[in-house]
């Protein structure tokens, strides 16, 4: 097990590194940050003087070099728009795109799992067709024209919803959400389901393929040979079976939500990271970017490792080396 | 050989599947649209002397103020919605497809090097592929345009980069299948040189899971590349997409002006929907171990 | 004779799928007395499994029974509500299965799998719950049963787990065991072992089994009984001993030269010729008549009943065996 864990750790730093140079590769080729920080009627001179002060007149492993033992610091520079560090933008905004995901990922859950487990468990049953087909119709929408078309109903035209912004926020444990007041919820609820909508029908299909495959086994079977009934043989021993893929897709969809949320901040006015990705892309607002690429890179492999450590509980065939 | 084809087992189901017969009709209406549809507008929805301001925002021909001439309604600038659609489906379609298709040909040939070479090779291929595949493809592709800038061909870089990777994988593991198999070991004892062994021999035997996957990726290509057009960092303004078409709307749909993104919108989920109730029938028809 | 335990009357189970109506199981009765072990011989696909999970109830669309009666203590299973069966599953009746790789879920502990059925059918609390677990563990001669309750079936080799498979089929005490092949799939060394451990279990707890098996050298050595399946209809039955060696139906006597038997000494194993038909398409008459030597009009027009041949031997052929005649 420490091995094991030991080993990850390895794995995890090199996924780590690999984006780093990737993200300083992308960003050495994409224009010339020095024009983001001088005024415009800069002099050569003063041009040049920048240059030196940000490290670009420097060669590129040496640039990296600087890159790499800054991050190690947690040194990501100052954003050239608002003039503070890149990191604390990154890191306020990050609870509410937490809280986006989280719900979203919630709803998904809430909605996908038990439609998933009927579709499943009744396949030729015409409830289960209109669930499949509905999934399919989910995975074929974007998302983004999803929540336009929510705005328009639900705020636009029956005003029941707020169409954009985050609400009233409450401070817990230090981090400001808006999860703790009934304004907050009110607010979050339209985005949330904007963005649940492709991971439902994903995790919703996922579900029904695994309890599809669960309930054909003997052990089903002999479960209810043993006298169990049909609802005990579907939780008690179809369920844990059928979740072993779903743990991996919450992983993988939990990246997909978080990218998918720079969409839905921009169209619901959310002051989350991603509407900060978005807006820093358009102002080239270098230190930003690799603030945020480098956060979610961090995200991503802990998930991942986290996703690993669930599967071993849940399926004790799997152990780990 | 087109009189054999409609007696096989897979007309035969085909006929008998609802949703596959829908999916079809759907992308048969579809690529009618893209192909023909631009012929059959009266308005080039770009050429700007063709517009008139005079016509803006006019809702559907249906509704109070609509006029025949424009069923689905105008844009901002007058533009007959019908001939913006029917323009913009064709780039998301042609988009769609080539980055598939330039997907398709450079994982399927790392795929092969990697499964029949093994060695460092596989282990670099392989390597980088798992770095990529732990992020989220919407994720990649916005970073790769956030750093090239807008322009067709950059969104189809950006997608093939996304998209090689599954490709890679697959046939990397059914070539690694077929490696073991008598038939390529008899062609190395006879002499064959190993581009002739991977080309004659293991790539036609590793193409059939690959058409299910091509199938999706279209549609998969398009809702991404329609994401990165709302959010500005995909197709540029002059050529613009379904997603970009939407975008415009989202723009004036607080003024109630719905019909400028609803249509755009339900020409994609028309396309996509089309393109995965197909998929979805040959995944059952070409895995015989999931039926 | 004492009353019956079981007694199946005609019982018709059938499964309609898209290609047609595939009648696996079509008018079978057959009686089983208190303590009696029979087996259930026949081909694959000829329906032997399918009686098996008739009596449980277990079969699922598109199968149905449609019609006859299974009476089990003299209550009809086959009319029974759902509610009903499932007291009787695991409780008055027990099952295992072909494939003990398979029959465990893999997920839970063998414990939590035990404990389960004696949760669903006693109010035993759970120290006596365990105790009996691993009482009857031990019974199906695992040592070091109260460790084995943690472990997962994984843990387990095949032989191992085919015990714990027999274990929670007995552990309710069932007054029937219906055991669907359940050495097939063991090593040939394994199956003996296992077959010796069901006939005594069965024994000290008094109670009756239906062996399915395609295996007649199997149904010598372990029942009491046999009855003969061919395409969903019962084609002889009888005493074991004297079924094998003084068979009635051709198909029977089919079955039993191909056994290599060193006592027989034929000069090369014998097969019975052609395939199962498609029962789908069943022909009129006598379904074994293509594969039969002594096949004549008659059989291509009229099925033949099941007739009693010489005491308590009866097979449905129009031209039975006699004792002594070449085949």
């Amino acid at each position: 097990m420490f091995a094991y864990t030991v080993k990850r750790l390895f794995q995890m730093l090199f996924v780590l590194w690999a984006v780093s140079v990737l993200v300083f590769l992308m960003m050495s080729f994409t224009g010339d940050p020095v024009y983001m920080v001088v005024r415009i009627d800069a002099t050569d001179a003063e041009v040049e003087n920048a240059r030196r002060i940000l490290g670009l007149d420097r060669s590129l492993p040496e640039q990296y070099w600087f890159f790499l033992t800054n991050l190690m610091q947690g040194e990501f520079g100052n954003s050239y728009v608002f003039r503070q560090p890149a990191l604390d933008l990154i890191v306020e905004r990050l609870p509410a795109t937490l809280e986006i995901v989280l719900v979203a990922m919630a709803i998904a859950a809430i909605v996908a799992i038990p439609l998933g487990v009927f579709a499943g468990a009744n396949p030729g049953h015409p409830v289960s067709r209109f669930i499949m087909s509905g999934s399919l119709l989910g995975i074929s929408l974007p998302g983004f024209w999803v929540g336009m078309m929510l705005i328009y109903v639900l705020a636009v035209e029956l005003r029941l919803f707020p169409s954009s912004g985050r609400g009233e926020t409450l401070e817990f444990l230090g981090i400001r959400t808006s999860l703790l007041t009934a304004n907050g919820w009110h607010h979050i609820l339209l985005p949330a389901i904007t963005l649940s909508f492709g991971t439902t029908a994903i995790i919703l299909r996922i579900t029904r393929a695994g309890m599809m495959e669960v309930m054909r086994q003997d052990y089903i079977r002999f479960a209810r040979a043993k006298g169990a009934s049909r609802r005990g043989v579907l939780y008690g021993h179809g369920l844990r079976n059928g979740m072993i893929p779903v743990v991996t897709i919450f992983g993988l969809q939990l990246g997909d939500l978080i990218a998918f949320a720079t969409i839905t901040e921009t169209i619901f006015a959310w002051p989350g990271m991603g509407k900060l990705l978005i807006d820093s892309i358009y102002r080239a607002d270098r230190p930003v970017i690799v603030v945020y690429l480098m956060l979610v890179a961090l995200i991503f492999v802990v998930v991942n490792f986290v996703v690993d450590l669930l599967y071993t509980m849940i399926d004790p065939r799997i152990t780990v080396k | 050989m087109a009189a054999t084809f409609l007696k096989s087992q897979f007309v035969f189901n085909w006929r008998r599947n609802p949703p596959a017969i829908l999916g079809t009709l759907i992308l048969v209406v579809c690529t009618g649209l893209v192909v023909f549809g631009p012929f059959l507008v009266r308005q080039n929805p770009y050429d700007l002397t063709q517009l008139n301001l005079m016509d803006s925002f006019l809702p559907p021909a249906w509704l109070d103020g609509g006029n025949p001439a424009y069923l689905l309604g105008t844009d901002g600038q007058g533009r007959d919605l019908v001939a913006a659609i029917v323009h913009g489906a064709r780039i998301s379609a042609l988009i769609g497809l080539s980055a598939m298709a330039l997907a398709c040909t450079i994982g399927t040939t790392l795929g092969l090097i990697a499964g029949f070479y093994g060695g460092r090779v596989d282990a670099l291929i392989m390597r980088v592929a798992d770095v990529q595949l732990s992020f989220p493809s919407m994720l990649i592709a916005l970073f790769l345009m956030s750093a090239f800038g807008t322009g067709i061909d950059k969104v189809l870089i950006a997608l093939t980069a996304v998209g090689w990777v599954v490709y890679a994988r697959t046939v990397r593991g059914s070539t690694l299948g077929e490696v073991q198999k008598e038939y390529v070991q008899a062609a190395r004892v006879a002499g064959l040189s190993n581009a002739r062994i991977i080309v004659k021999h293991v790539l036609p035997n590793v193409l059939t899971p690959l058409i299910v996957i091509a199938t999706v990726q279209v549609g998969t290509f398009i809702l991404i590349e329609a994401s990165l057009s709302f959010l500005g960092v995909g197709v540029p303004i002059t050529q613009p997409s379904l997603g970009l078409l939407i975008k415009n709307g989202f723009d004036v749909l607080f003024s109630g002006l719905w019909w400028t993104s609803v249509f755009p919108g339900l020409m994609i989920m028309a396309m996509v929907f089309g393109i995965n109730l197909l998929g979805d029938f040959l995944r059952d028809e070409l895995n015989p171990r999931l039926k | 004779m004492t009353a019956p335990l079981l007694s199946v009357r005609d019982l018709r189970t059938w499964f309609h799928t898209f290609a047609g109506t595939v009648k696996a199981v079509n008018g079978v009765s057959f009686d089983l007395a208190p303590g009696e072990v029979m087996g259930l011989v026949g081909e694959s696909g000829g329906g032997k499994s399918v009686v098996g999970f008739s009596i449980l109830g277990l079969i699922d669309p598109p199968g149905r029974i449609e019609g006859g009666q299974i009476l089990f203590n003299g209550e009809d299973l086959a009319s029974a509500s759902e509610d009903r069966l499932r007291r009787i599953r695991g409780r008055e009746i027990g099952m295992v299965f072909q494939d003990p790789m398979t029959s465990l879920n893999p997920v839970q502990t063998v414990g939590a799998q035990m404990d389960e059925v004696l949760r669903l059918h006693t109010d035993l609390d759970a120290a006596a719950r365990k105790a009996r677990c691993i009482e009857m563990l031990e019974s199906v001669g695992i040592s070091q049963a109260a460790d084995r309750l943690r472990a997962y079936p994984h843990q387990f080799s095949g032989g191992m787990r085919q015990r714990v498979v027999i274990a929670i089929a007995m552990l309710a005490r069932p007054r029937l065991l219906i055991a669907d092949e359940p050495t097939t799939a063991l090593d040939v060394t394994i199956q003996a072992q296992i077959l010796r451990l069901m006939r005594r279990r069965i024994a000290e707890d008094g109670a009756s089994m239906i062996l399915v098996t395609h295996d007649l050298a199997v149904v010598a050595e372990m029942v009491d009984r046999v009855t003969v399946l061919y395409c969903g209809k019962v084609v002889e039955s009888g005493p074991v001993r004297q079924v094998i060696d003084t068979p009635a139906h051709p198909y029977t006597r089919g079955l039993i030269d191909s056994i290599p038997n060193p006592a027989h000494r034929l000069p090369r194993l014998k097969q019975i010729p052609g395939t199962v038909p498609d029962v789908r398409a069943l022909p009129a008459g006598c379904a074994f008549r293509a594969r039969c030597p002594r096949a004549q009009a008659i059989c291509a027009t009229d099925a033949p009943a099941l007739r009693p041949h010489r005491g308590e031997q009866s097979a449905a052929c129009h031209f039975p065996v006699a004792p002594g005649e070449p085949a």
